[in-house]
């Protein structure tokens, strides 16, 4: 009896990590398919053989992207526009989310619903107006229109986010600061702030995020190549008839890396920061 | 009831955020309901007049290529199949992962790359994945299972399975997260009472597991529906913009190309109020549903 439930729990070991061992390996494919591709040297790009590293791997895709293209450009175009957004998005958010969580005022629900309604908004409802807009004002070609545009799509989400965590924290630390002579401001950026890091974390990386992988309002507002971000750029190796698949790779490699790392880091707090968001949302 | 200090501390936190959603979230609105009763163009950039409902009756009665209720049914395959797939496949995973196993962390770690990687990035790689001759899906058909070989991107069908199964891979991960984080936060002595009480594995899922999850998942399903109903980024690169012959459209999609390819504002206008209100309407029924489900538990 007792070697049987031993056995049992030993098969479902078993099974447990085979199906996760495939599905890592589904995730992991087609990263490795995009280094692959980077490595091949330039008469292999259309290989059909399905190596784990191609023969005479090179890193030439990767030097021709910074010597030939203007992939440098497009680089501090994206980090420029990412970390004006995400500090935007962080502040305001912090702020907003505080508010939300801790006051009542006139407009509280109203607002909090058309936060919330902004979800629902396809992109081109946003994006046409805007557009319009900006061929009027003679705006077209400016990081300041996208930059805007950027930071606005994804307040409501992280505003969301902060406000359902500040909603964990109890009230009664500001109130015992406030009795100890705290301003407003004080008791909430000395004390509760420094409680909501978690929330700050995830509110940073999606505004990160959104921004740095953006591509469909990009390719109509940055028309000028030297306006570019990555993921025109990135498109722009995709776009003629003849894809240029060794300095897509390259560049895509790139591009991942840092965010992906990020992404990693941090995603101990994207659990508790999401679900308890949500949870109390 | 605040007292003139509270109140402007209030205004510091709320004002500026709104003052930046007036100008690029709320006035876009406004303006694109002005415009969805109108009939700007490319054309008619400054002259253009108030025509009252004739886009939407163009919308919905007269032919369009590709035509309206097409892609209507279309989207909402879409969004069924993708999430439908994204939480099942999430919340197997999050069961799998919040059991006592070795490498836990890795697995974890590993799962979560596809929610990591820019979408454009996916598609993209993906889109290359899919190619006929060098593409690698099909050298794994036909090199290790002896499949043929299959048109991914130049007939309809595969081209939207192409779609569908790029926009898989991508957004499972989200509810896997969403849904170990609730499945942490269940007491474990639930299912020791239930262990103790002979209750199935099945009775447990059922009767423990579903209910409390339940809570966490349901904003984030009802959030993963807008999400996917509206998510441009995948068909539009992986099918580059509907290929084959606009075959591959889903609603947004379709007004991004009347408004961006064909200069129809007004009619594309019209049209993502119309996918506005759609899910809008969606939203306020499956929440209130839910709700009255969860006061019946």
């Amino acid at each position: 009896m007792a070697t049987q439930t031993k056995r049992s729990r030993f098969l479902q070991q078993a099974a447990t990590h085979l199906i996760l061992v495939v599905f890592a390996l589904i995730s992991i494919f087609p990263i490795w398919q995009v280094l692959n591709i980077s490595l091949r040297p330039g008469n292999q790009l259309l290989s059909t053989s399905l190596e784990l590293l191609p023969a005479n791997a090179t890193f030439q895709n990767y030097v021709k992207l910074f010597a030939e293209r203007d992939f440098l450009v497009w680089l501090g175009n994206s980090a420029f526009v990412s970390l004006t957004v995400t500090l935007s998005g962080v502040v305001f958010a912090s702020m907003a989310g505080y508010g939300f969580s801790r006051f009542r005022f006139v407009g509280k629900r109203a607002g909090l619903l058309s936060l919330l309604t902004t979800q629902m908004f396809p992109g081109t409802m946003l994006l046409l107006p805007m557009y319009i807009m900006l061929i009027r004002l003679g705006l077209i070609n400016s990081y300041l229109g996208i930059v805007i545009v950027y930071s606005a799509t994804a307040l409501p989400f992280c505003i969301w986010t902060m406000k359902g965590y500040y909603d964990t924290i109890p009230v009664s630390l500001e109130e015992a600061a406030r009795i100890d002579g705290c301003t407003h401001f004080s008791a909430f950026y000395r004390i509760i702030l420094p409680l909501a890091a978690p929330a700050l974390v995830i509110t940073a990386l999606f505004s990160f995020m959104s921004a740095w992988s953006e591509y469909i309002v990009a390719a109509q507002i940055l028309q000028d190549t030297d306006l570019w971000t990555l993921p025109i750029g990135l498109k722009s190796f995709e776009a003629s008839m003849s894809t240029e698949w060794g300095l897509y790779g390259a560049a895509s490699i790139i591009v991942m890396i840092p965010v992906v790392i990020l992404f990693l880091a941090l995603s101990r707090w994207l659990v508790s920061g999401l679900t308890l968001g949500s949870v109390k949302g | 009831m605040n007292t003139d200090r509270t109140k402007s501390f209030i205004a510091f936190l709320v004002v500026p955020s709104f003052l930046l959603l007036a100008a690029v979230v709320f006035y876009p609105f406004f303006y694109n309901l002005m415009l969805a009763f109108g009939n700007m163009n490319l054309a008619k950039m400054r002259d253009w007049q108030f025509i009252g409902l004739r886009q939407f009756i163009k919308i919905f009665t007269e032919p369009s290529q590709p035509d309206f209720y097409e892609v209507f049914v279309r989207t909402i395959i879409w969004t069924v199949v993708n999430v439908t797939f994204h939480v099942t496949l999430g919340v197997f995973l999050a069961l799998l992962l919040n059991q006592k196993i070795k490498g836990k962390a890795i697995y974890r770690t590993l799962l979560i790359l596809p929610w990591a990687i820019p979408q454009y990035i996916v598609a993209l790689t993906w889109r290359g994945m899919f190619n006929y001759e060098y593409g690698s899906i099909n050298l794994i058909l036909t090199k290790y299972l002896g499949m043929p070989a299959v048109e991914w991107l130049r007939s309809p069908t595969e081209a939207f399975l192409a779609c569908i199964i790029t926009n898989v891979w991508l957004g499972f991960p989200f509810m896997m997260v969403v849904a170990l984080g609730a499945l942490q936060s269940i007491p474990h002595e639930l299912y020791e009472a239930a262990e103790i009480d002979g209750a199935s594995w099945w009775k447990q899922f059922r009767n423990i597991t579903i209910p409390l999850i339940r809570p966490v998942m349901i904003p984030a399903i009802t959030l993963g529906i807008v999400w996917t109903f509206n998510n441009l980024n995948i068909v539009w690169l992986v099918s580059n913009g509907g290929e084959p012959s606009d075959k591959t459209h889903i609603l947004v999609s379709f007004v991004y190309k009347a408004a961006f390819n064909f200069y129809s504002f007004s009619y594309a206008a019209a049209l993502s109020l119309v996918i506005f209100l759609i899910l809008f309407v969606f939203s306020m029924i499956f929440m209130r549903q839910s709700k009255a489900t969860e006061a019946a538990y």
